[in-house]
């Protein structure tokens, strides 16, 4: 079997990628205007900070006006936990989605069917920017479920008219065989689940450069050059940058082109500002900061320049396959303490919040990050207090279950649990040092 | 008679067992029994002394996680069914050993020391003394190990 490289025509919906700059503010500035009205006339938390700045939506007079417009935070969805932000009622409102909070609740996010059509057109022009055609066998193994990349890719590839194997994310073995049988050309995972994939192949004696697979879209966590030339040296294929958030909407909201230059911002439906996340003031191209992301389109729950936390800067230069959209830098960091680890949000404070419903195991723990074979791993280690020291093995054995389950049903993913001695973790000027990240990537 | 043991966290690695042992070296206490139970990642250190509470202080001072434990030292023949016989007085009480381990020491000719840690150390007393089963005190404890 071979691998088929030759590009398709060019999708009709990527027409929209092309559009003149001139042509692209127009509809940017129409949509925005239609959703701040929306937003404005629907949504309390909104239309009180236009009241407060006393700001109107007739206010918007140029596309440059959005720069007036309040800022929305992460923690606001949190508070407005679950339909406290939504402006659509909910017979209009046809799925929900949820991502991590910051502490024990999700955040949701709500979509009427436009805007899922709007998503799904958002990831079709993803895929048909990097090659995907609808002559591919497209294996989507990210996670399904209340987590934005299983389906947001399932219906993209869909209506892409490509063959979809939902095969969600996790039994490697299993995903390595229908790679093979199937003859699977398009793979969409995280970048480091993919690493994990060639090991494993390899182990299996499976040869993933021979087979026909030529695509990655990889995303949900950021990575980096070297890791897309290990993922390109060990199995032969090119592998694409997807970019998105469940506040905006999901995966799609960026997608690199056949170039690999960055992720091309889907400008027509997110509109894009890069901040200096200090001073909050609007960064010109080229400059580095927080990329603030509003929504043009979305109804259920539309989203006024939404704070990412991810840094990067806009990229206006040409690009070689001739689209108008910016591109996004590689996203290598954040502004705020959440990390992503196996495409999952966490942060440090929900572990706190898992461990408070444990008695005796706070104030000292430290959560270990690495990565181990290619998969990120998960270690929390709590520090045994006289009050939760038990003298039997079982009991404190208990005590890690205990632990462990309260952190995974908090933040969706399994740690490892460590009991170590009172005063043995690190503490920094009296603050606790509450992460080590000890992935290079 | 309950006698008072305490049980200290460790981590399993090297050195993690010397450090309570020297404090309480250099504080002079003398441990009169231990035993250590360890699992891949941790283990506890338990351990008898004549003066628990000081033993206790020291420990927690110097930042470890003590408990202080309830166990039952019984005398038992050092003979086949010596440990049975034991047993036997508590089957169906639904009471549980959850540990024993072995006095060192000098005791009574023919017997050896073996301490308990029962699920319901009251109830075991009770039962053990219906049974005409004697157990040892601390200081009669203190008293044969000294000999």
């Amino acid at each position: 079997m071979s691998k088929n490289r030759d590009l398709p025509p060019m999708h009709p919906a990527s027409a929209m990628d092309f559009l003149p700059p001139a042509q692209l503010r127009d509809v940017q500035f129409t949509r925005l205007k239609g959703m701040v009205q929306r937003a404005f006339d629907h949504v309390a938390l909104f239309r009180k900070r236009m009241d407060d700045q006393k700001l109107k939506p007739s206010d918007l007079r140029t596309l440059d006006d959005i720069v007036k417009l309040p800022f929305t935070v992460k923690t606001d969805l949190r508070d407005a936990y679950p339909f406290g932000l939504c402006a659509s009622p909910m017979s209009e409102i046809v799925r929900f989605h949820a991502s991590s909070g910051t502490t024990g609740k999700p955040i949701v996010v709500a979509y009427t069917q436009e805007d899922l059509n709007d998503w799904t057109r958002a990831v079709l022009r993803s895929l048909a920017a990097c090659g995907v055609h609808n002559g591919d066998i497209v294996q989507i193994a990210y996670g399904y479920g209340l987590f934005t990349g299983g389906l947001g890719l399932h219906y993209g590839a869909e209506a892409l008219g490509a063959s979809v194997i939902p095969i969600s994310g996790g039994n490697t073995d299993r995903q390595i065989m229908l790679m093979k049988d199937f003859g699977v050309t398009v793979v969409c995972c995280t970048p480091s689940y993919f690493l994990h994939l060639i090991d494993r192949a390899v182990e299996m004696g499976v040869n993933l450069k021979e087979l026909p697979l030529r695509t990655g879209v990889f995303g949900a966590e950021p990575w980096t050059e070297d890791m897309r030339e290990r993922i390109e040296a060990g199995s032969d294929i090119k592998a694409y940058d997807i970019y998105g958030l469940s506040e905006i909407v999901g995966p799609g909201v960026a997608n690199e082109c056949i170039h690999q230059a960055g992720p091309h911002i889907f400008e027509d439906l997110f509109y894009p500002e890069v901040i200096d996340p200090k001073t909050l003031e609007p960064l010109p191209d080229g400059m580095e900061g927080e990329l603030v992301l509003t929504t043009l389109c979305k109804r259920a729950m539309p989203m006024i320049r939404y704070r990412t936390r991810d840094i990067t800067a806009l990229e206006a230069t040409r690009c070689a396959c001739g689209r108008t959209l910016r591109r996004i830098k590689r996203i290598g960091r954040r502004s705020d303490d959440m990390l992503i680890i196996r495409g999952v949000n966490l942060f440090p404070s929900q572990i706190e919040a898992a461990l408070l419903k444990v008695e005796g195991t706070l104030p000292h723990y430290q959560i270990i990050v690495d990565r181990q074979k290619d998969l990120d791993t998960l270690e929390v280690q709590v520090e045994v207090t006289a009050e939760a020291f038990s003298d039997t093995v079982g009991a404190l054995e208990q005590m890690k279950k205990r632990i462990a389950h309260s952190i995974e049903s908090i933040t969706g993913l399994r740690p490892a649990v460590k009991l170590v001695a009172p005063r043995t973790l690190q503490r920094s000027e009296g603050k606790a040092k509450r992460v080590m990240d000890k992935r290079i990537m | 008679m309950k006698i008072k043991q305490l049980s200290v966290f460790l981590e399993n690695k090297p050195g993690a067992l010397s450090a309570p042992c020297r404090l309480l070296a250099k504080a002079n206490i003398n441990i009169q029994t231990c035993s250590l139970a360890d699992t891949r990642e941790f283990g506890i250190f338990r351990l008898v002394v004549e003066d628990t509470d000081k033993a206790k202080r020291l420990l927690q001072r110097n930042g470890f996680a003590v408990k202080v434990t309830e166990v039952i030292a019984l005398e038992v023949a050092d003979e086949p069914g010596g440990l049975a016989a034991i047993l036997d007085a508590l089957e169906g009480t639904g009471i549980n050993v959850e540990y024993a381990y072995s006095l060192t020491g000098r005791t009574r000719s023919g017997h050896v020391l073996l301490l308990f840690r029962f699920s319901d150390p009251n109830t075991a007393l009770r039962v053990l003394k219906e049974r005409n089963i004697s157990t040892v005190g601390s200081e009669e404890l203190t008293k044969r190990l000294k000999g």
